[in-house]
């Protein structure tokens, strides 16, 4: 086994103890399985998993120390570029870190714009990753095109507010860039209230499905203890049972002024993770129906606040967000000038990846494929 | 039943296939480059810089104050300060850039030069049907490619180009007591005649296709 510490060609034979030969495979990094350039490095016997080693970095672009060279508003739009699905979100972890720091005030409106978009991020990022995890699972285009159908939706209303369809760079230390334009609240709730047809359909579409649930079903199983030993955050550890949902536990922003449910799994398995982002997906439409509706009219960003020669004043702070994947934290040190000392990303999908081995050791490569794909890993972040 | 499940995940997409013949909601692609969706209003590409009038030169808002050099995050943008000065927007006299270059392969479109510049001299073109085949020859734009009008700027932000109109109007209002000869360069946005955008060899869209300005955003 030991040869597996050096970096093999893509397919090798590996000498057992009992005479027999292991092979080990390379998947990746460009295998359409593993969602971007991500790389496993597996030992099978037979078809059997015994050893899987993650390979990352192969998109690592010094997000830490670019931001610690940068100013604070200018580490903002490289936020988007961490989990690209979800730039708004990650672009609020970040506002939030800064407004601890700094001691900014959020006006009300701004806190239910925050609301909305992180709602509609969650929307379309879980539509497109149950979309992802069929296409992992063979259901090759259909599922995948009707989820990115809806997905186009949200992100012409993410494109008409902020200018841009994935990069938003929307948030600003205390508040949002610009206010709603003309006509976008009622355009989006047009588009919430269209979104349950599309779940309703795409339940039919798949979920009584035996081919998924022969496929998912007692698949990639992650214990409970395992997960909250391993620090696993987001669907993935409530799919396992248990109730921590940071927006329920820190109510960071205005979450304790909606109601919703936290959804729960039971068996931790990939059909409980993929049940999990359907569920969601419904409970993050009740929070947008009643955002939408109670937001006040005020002001969108603070006024107070410095867009130039903004310099916070020396002290730390720790600003996490449930972001669609998971815990996203932003950690950061002040020492006075207009550049973060220490920037420091608490990124989820890198965090969830590391039970892959533990979800996959004894099954074969296809429920790899499909566990890799439950995790719902961006390389963007896992790499940063 | 065995495989129920199945046939109903089938009759769904039937539904979807036969519907997209029938109901807009379903269909809702479109054959590109023959038929085009109207742009979003707020959406951004690369900046460009705002002159007023038909001279670009002469009407140039930038005062190359290097604020936006300065804050742009992957520093894309190279300025150099002229020695002598012209009038500005709003009639005062000022430097202007003797070389304003960005490099359009290394612009995240982020529009940070946008929001940190005072002179509301630099904006977000939205038109994306560029190409090049030269990386320094097309790809780094010098102030002459990056000038558009303020009429272009007009059509593709009308509603945040009013704003802007309306703030510079008030500052030259304020300004206006002082010595009148250089207002003249100022005076010109309010005739609204379409100077054409400079030539721009990148650019095979610095007009915006059929680009209704009045309508409402909602692609
Ligand atoms: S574009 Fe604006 S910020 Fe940049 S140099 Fe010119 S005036 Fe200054
Ligand atoms: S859009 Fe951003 S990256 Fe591009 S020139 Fe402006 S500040 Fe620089």
């Amino acid at each position: 086994m030991s040869a597996t510490a050096t970096l093999p060609p893509a397919a090798m034979l590996l000498d057992s103890e009992e005479g027999s030969q292991y092979l080990e495979i390379s998947m990746g990094p460009h295998h359409p399985s593993t969602h971007g350039v991500f790389r496993m490095n597996v030992v099978l016997d037979g078809e059997t998993v015994i050893k899987l080693k993650p390979v990352f970095g192969y998109l690592h672009r010094n997000h830490e120390k670019i931001a610690e060279n940068e100013t604070y508003l200018g580490s903002m739009p490289y936020t988007d570029r961490l989990d690209y699905f979800c730039s708004l979100t990650n672009n609020w972890g970040y506002a939030l870190a800064v407004e601890k720091l700094a001691g900014i005030e959020v006006p009300e409106r701004a806190e239910y714009i925050r609301v909305i978009t992180a709602e509609l991020t969650r929307l379309q990022n879980h539509a497109s990753l149950v979309g992802f995890l069929m296409q992992d699972m063979g259901a090759s285009g259909t599922p995948l095109m009707y989820a990115f159908r809806e997905r186009e939706k949200i992100l012409d209303l993410f494109e008409a507010l902020t200018g841009a369809r994935m990069m938003c760079n929307y948030m600003r230390f205390g508040g949002c860039r610009c206010d709603l334009p003309a006509g976008w609240l009622d355009w989006a709730k047009k588009v919430v209230a269209s979104f349950p047809k599309f779940l309703d359909e795409f339940e039919t579409l798949l979920v009584g499905n035996e081919i998924i649930m022969a496929r998912t079903q007692g698949v990639g199983v992650l214990s409970r203890e395992l997960a909250i030993s391993a620090g696993i955050t987001g669907p993935m550890l409530r799919a396992s049972g248990v109730n921590y949902d940071l927006r329920k536990v820190d109510k960071y922003g205005i979450y304790d002024r909606f109601s919703f449910r936290v959804p729960l799994g039971d068996h931790g398995d990939v059909y409980d993770r993929y049940m999990m982002r359907l569920l969601e997906m419904r409970e993050s439409l009740k929070i947008l129906e009643q955002a939408m509706k109670d937001i006040p009219e005020g002001p969108f960003t603070d006024p107070k606040t410095k867009v130039r020669n903004f310099r916070p004043k020396p002290g730390e702070a720790y600003g996490r967000i449930e972001a669609p994947k998971g815990e996203l934290g932003y950690y950061l040190i002040s020492d006075g000038s207009p550049n973060p000392y220490r920037y420091r990303v608490r990124p989820p999908s890198l965090i969830n990846l590391t039970v892959l081995e533990d979800m996959c050791l004894g099954r074969n490569v296809a429920d790899v494929v499909i566990t890799l794909g439950s995790v719902d890993i961006v390389l963007g972040e896992v790499d940063r | 039943m065995v495989g129920s499940g199945i046939l109903k995940g089938l009759a769904e997409t039937a539904r979807n296939f036969v519907g997209s013949y029938a109901s807009e909601e379903r269909m809702t692609t479109v054959e590109y480059p023959e038929e085009k969706l109207p742009r979003i209003e707020a959406s951004r590409n690369f900046p460009f810089l705002v002159f007023d009038g038909d001279d670009w030169h002469a009407g140039m808002r930038c005062v190359s104050c290097q604020i936006c050099e300065k804050e742009c995050p992957p520093k894309c943008i190279y300025i150099e300060k002229s020695t002598d000065k012209k009038p500005d927007a709003v009639g005062k006299l000022q430097n202007y850039p003797a070389r304003f270059d960005i490099d359009i392969s290394v612009c995240m479109s982020c529009q940070i030069c946008v929001e940190v510049c005072p002179f509301d001299a630099i904006k977000m073109d939205n038109a994306f049907e560029y190409f090049a085949t030269d990386r320094f020859g097309d790809l780094v734009l010098d102030k002459q490619k990056l000038s558009r009008s303020n009429e272009y700027y007009h059509q593709i932000h009308p509603t945040e180009a009013a704003n802007v109109d309306a703030e510079l109007a008030a500052a030259r209002a304020k300004a206006a007591p002082k010595p009148a000869a250089p207002a003249a360069a100022a005076a010109a946005p309010a005739v609204a005649k379409p100077a054409a955008a400079p030539e721009v060899t990148a650019s095979t869209a610095n007009k915006p296709a059929a680009n209704d300005p009045a309508k409402e955003s909602n692609g």
